[in-house]
């Protein structure tokens, strides 16, 4: 390390907190921090931990609804699924650390949101992980993407926890910081579900798990809550390292005290390591706790106080339990092999205090931890880039030759096949895979029952860049699509809010707007917000990524034997388009990959239509008179129609009626539009179903080629075969060109 | 587990081997279990009592954590010691994915297993060849034909020296290969650079079988497929056969 001048700043200030908080904190405490406190107190308060900026208009989400058993403010959502079971969710972001370490950052994601699931006694059984990277024509890029995924499949893995879906986006916006967002589902039975609060004086904090290190030392503060400049690699010790084979043991000795009956409250160590979860346990008790760091095992030698307080060492967890079962707790502990110490007891003081040995090296207020990190409002400013009208339909030139316009939107790896990295992980142990990848949306089945559980998560930067409001609408409208399109009914969501700094006008703005866009939506589908995460400063050089706001969204199918997939079945089978959005350039892939731009302004989704249409889909999934579904999303009408043509592996004979140039209608983007395919003999049973809902026979399934017709004319004329091709080999392609 | 369900024949009795960091050992539980006349019990790997049993499964996973060569640690462990006694006395055993990586490196088959080919973890259907239909795990399936079986590993590159694999031929140990659809072991079908795209192998006792392939995630219809029942089916006729 090379000395910088730096070092002549206060404390505080090194630590990541503003002199105003500084001083805050000595109003609070009556008296000037030691140095453990001000460091305990840096992580409590920063941007990760406190939501200082969001939490003012986080409170605009809808949050509660019949099914809705725990919302925000736990480790996990809990959903209500019937018969006394019950799904737990969470989506967390881990960019920075990803950046910084691709493997390990990516991996220790995937055990902190695995620990947030069991944490509320749910055996984990889904993961899906959402990725954003900058152009993989950058070798870096490259290098991220393959650590990211290894570590996903390494960590996933090795607990046995599958990876049914995500999804992959490539871009240049988050070259400097790329989006990991890791999303975890369980399973618990109603009357197991377990809390994070702290309660009864006298009962014991148990440290099971992994020893403590000096890794991930300020992983919530200084990596977090702070932009990339060129001290980005200075950082990687604040990065953590993974071990999936302790966490499986964790798993399964807390899921075996959970059956036995040992926990009053049970709670994960991750950012900000024992410091917020103890004092986040407490705050939920409304008692204090009294913790002897002397009694951590710790992995070094000559570990400070406050380095012990505010290791992010992975692979711990606190367990609360009553004092006679302490010998029982042990018992469940050793027969995994786990470390397990009696650190501290609860008390009634309501505060945090640590002691070495018989040393009492730091008391706060658990208030002051956890309630009473400041709120930042920020002036919103709309950003310039933003416009009100779309663009004029004949901004771009029509190509000349639209085979080769769709050939190169597959190959697009935002549009192409993604089995080269969902190869790398397991995504069938459990044996709940209803759906194998590719599908709309993952469906597992529940063992010993009808029905199954639909997942699916969505995100789409760009749109929410042209119009951060639009964008989020939209984008909870396209997770709804997605699990529509299985047969799922949508329940809940839980979301991951990716923005740049939030102390810019501009991201602000987005901020709010987006979290704006994202209620109404909620609203309009019922799906409230369960809880999720901010991940604020993803900027690298001044440079933000697009807003983001990632929706990871969970539905129900009454009967897993009713579900349906995008791929064509049968010659001669109906096409029908579900919808009358009009297609626009604006914020599409086609924009973006044949135009080269970003621009205009996106449609904005109309809620009550959609609704409509997707219960259409989901009864006639139902029904069985829908033979496939598939929405309408990245790359157009053409694109979705190709994509079911070469998972079938048959072609398809289109004739569209429409006076918009075929480009646009076919490339351009809209929320609202799915194509159903229908055997000839249930026409007039969907018929009775659509009523007067927009609906268009668009062609028949069938021969080896996809023919589309629009204004009289072939536009499109290509063999199957050689569309699957261009697919199939776009990623591998791009990832052995890029090094 | 309702005892009440009694049948006249003694119902076949699995034991699942759990290591810490097994994570199909639930997997292959309820695979067996969706038979009728079957019972199955986990085996802790602290425990050595499995004398009682018919079979026994070596599930997948990552069994001590796997971060040394896979399998390596828990050969030493106490449940493989029984299991090793279990084998010579006759008893079946059939270790997937990581319990056959556990079976090669306890010296109960033989081979080894490299890294994939491809340095990276598959997770795929693959075609599978049935080599051998005579033995006690596979008399379900027709010789040559083709079964669609995933696979999950990191490490399932099988390798052996030349006079081994001339050994296993001789004594028809290969149970099962890749292939393509049309039941050709080309390269190209081979997901892991498995020496003669050999995906299971047999002790020349017949008793004891390991392959990379899942059949455990392939005996229902609503995940996919039922192309790996004939294994326990196989099992189940043969420890029937047995006892009658």
């Amino acid at each position: 390390m090379t000395a910088k001048p730096a070092e002549q700043k206060p404390a505080y200030e090194l630590l990541g907190l503003k002199a105003k908080e500084y001083r805050d904190i000595c109003d609070r405490l009556g008296r000037e921090p030691n140095y453990t406190e001000l460091a305990v107190f840096s992580l409590m308060w920063s941007e990760h931990c406190g939501y200082k900026h969001s939490r003012p208009l986080l409170g605009r989400f809808p949050t509660s609804g019949e099914r809705i058993l725990q919302g925000p403010g736990e480790n996990a959502g809990i959903i209500d699924i019937g018969e006394g079971l019950a799904v737990a969710m969470k989506i967390e972001s881990h960019n920075h650390p990803s950046a910084i370490e691709p493997f390990q950052g990516a991996a220790t994601g995937i055990g902190g949101i695995v620990r947030d699931i069991f944490a509320m006694g749910a055996r984990p059984v889904a993961n899906l992980d959402p990725l954003h990277f900058g152009s993989l024509e950058k070798a870096r890029q490259k290098y991220l993407l393959e650590g990211v995924v290894e570590g996903i499949a390494a960590y996933g893995n090795c607990m046995g926890i599958p990876t049914v879906g995500g999804e992959i986006h490539f871009e240049d916006p988050y070259e400097g910081n790329c989006l990991i967002n890791v999303m975890c589902v369980g399973l618990v039975e109603q009357d197991k579900i377990l809390k994070a609060k702290a309660e009864g004086p006298g009962n014991l904090i148990v440290l099971i798990g992994s020893t403590t290190g000096r890794d991930g030392i300020g992983g919530a503060s200084i990596l977090a809550s702070a932009e990339f400049d060129e001290t980005a690699q200075e950082k990687r010790p604040t990065v953590q390292v993974g071990d999936p084979f302790t966490e499986k043991k964790l798993l399964e000795a807390c899921l075996e005290m959970r059956d036995k009956g040992l926990l009053v409250a049970l709670q994960d160590l991750g950012a900000a390591g024992l410091s917020s979860s103890s004092s986040e346990m407490a705050s939920k008790g409304g008692v204090g706790i009294d913790m002897d760091i002397s009694r951590v095992p710790l992995r070094e030698q000559g570990m400070e106080p406050f380095e012990i307080m505010i290791s992010e060492s992975q692979e711990r967890m606190l367990a609360l339990i009553k004092p006679e079962l302490e010998d029982e707790v042990m018992a469940v502990c050793a027969k995994w092999d786990l470390d397990a110490n009696v650190i501290g007891k609860v008390t009634d003081s309501h505060s945090l205090r640590v002691f070495n040995g018989d040393e009492l090296i730091a008391d706060m207020p658990v208030d002051a931890l956890v309630d009473d990190a400041p709120t930042y409002i920020v002036k919103a400013v709309r950003p310039a880039h933003e416009v009100d009208e779309p663009l004029a339909e004949d901004h771009y030139t029509k190509p000349t030759d639209l085979n080769e316009t769709l050939t190169t939107m597959l190959r697009s790896p935002n549009i192409c096949d993604k089995s080269w990295v969902y190869r790398q992980y397991d995504h069938m142990v459990q044996t709940n895979n209803a759906l194998w990848p590719g599908a709309s949306a993952a469906v597992l089945r529940l063992k010993g029952r009808r029905q199954g559980i639909a997942l699916t998560t969505d995100g789409n930067g760009r749109r929410c860049y042209l119009d951060p409001r639009r964008g989020a609408r939209s984008v909870v409208a396209e997770a709804a699509r997605n699990l529509s399109c299985a047969g799922a009914k949508p329940l809940a969501i839980t979301n991951c809010l990716n923005f740049g700094n939030p102390e810019k006008g501009e991201i602000y703005y987005q901020f709010g707007e987006a979290v704006e866009g994202m209620s109404e939506a909620c609203e309009a589908f019922d799906t409230p917000v369960t809880g999720g995460n901010v991940s604020f400063y993803n900027e690298s050089f001044g440079q933000a990524v697009y807003p983001n706001p990632v929706v990871g969204m969970m539905g129900i199918v009454e009967d897993v034997r009713l579900i349906q997939t995008p791929d064509f079945k049968d010659e001669g089978d109906v096409i029908i388009l579900l919808g009358n959005a009009r297609p626009m350039a604006d914020g599409s892939e086609y924009q973006l990959r044949i135009h080269g731009e970003v621009a205009g302004r996106i449609p904005d989704v109309d809620l009550d239509m959609e609704k409509k249409l997707q219960l259409l889909v989901r009864e006639s999934i139902l029904e069985r008179v829908a033979k496939s579904a598939h929405d309408v999303s990245d790359g157009g009408l053409a694109c979705c129609l190709a994509e079911s043509a070469i998972q079938g592996g048959m072609g398809a004979v289109v004739e569209l009626e429409s006076n918009q140039r075929a480009d646009l209608l076919l490339f351009g983007e809209a929320p609202g539009l799915i194509v159903i395919t229908v055997a000839e003999k249930d026409l007039e049973a969907f018929a009775q179903l659509a009523l007067d809902l927009p609906k268009t026979v668009i062609g028949r399934v069938g021969g080896d080629r996809l023919k589309i017709k629009s204004g009289g004319a072939d536009q499109i004329d290509i063999p199957v075969a050689q569309i699957k091709h261009a697919w199939e080999t776009a990623l591998e392609t791009l990832i052995g060109d890029a090094g | 587990m309702s005892a009440s369900s009694q049948t006249e024949v003694t119902p076949l009795r699995f034991g699942v081997v759990v290591f810490p960091g097994s994570n199909c050992d639930a997997d292959s539980y309820d695979a067996v279990r969706s038979f009728s006349g079957t019972t199955a019990r986990y085996l802790w790997h602290k425990d050595t009592q499995i004398s009682d049993l018919d079979c026994v499964i070596l599930p997948g996973g990552f069994s001590y954590g796997d971060y040394l060569r896979c399998g390596a640690i828990a050969r030493f462990s106490p449940i493989m010691k029984s299991v090793k006694r279990f084998a010579d006395e006759g008893g079946l055993v059939i270790g997937i994915c990581n319990g056959f990586q556990i079976l090669l490196e306890a010296g109960m088959l033989p081979g080894a297993m490299h890294q994939n080919e491809g340095l990276k973890f598959v997770c795929k259907l693959v075609n599978l060849r049935v080599e051998n239909s005579e033995t006690t795990f596979t008399t379900s399936y027709d010789r040559g034909q083709i079964i669609k079986v995933p696979i999950a590993h990191h490490e399932g590159n099988y390798f052996i020296d030349d006079d081994g694999l001339a050994q296993l031929e001789a004594n028809r140990q290969v149970v099962v290969r890749y292939c393509d659809e049309d039941g050709e072991t080309t390269a190209a079908a081979n997901p892991n650079g498995s020496l003669s795209s050999i995906a299971g192998v047999c002790n020349r006792d017949g008793n004891v079988f390991g392959l990379m392939p899942h059949p455990e995630r392939v005996c229902d219809e609503v995940i996919g497929g039922i192309d790996g029942r004939g294994v326990f089916e196989s099992i189940i006729r043969a420890v029937a056969g047995n006892g009658s």
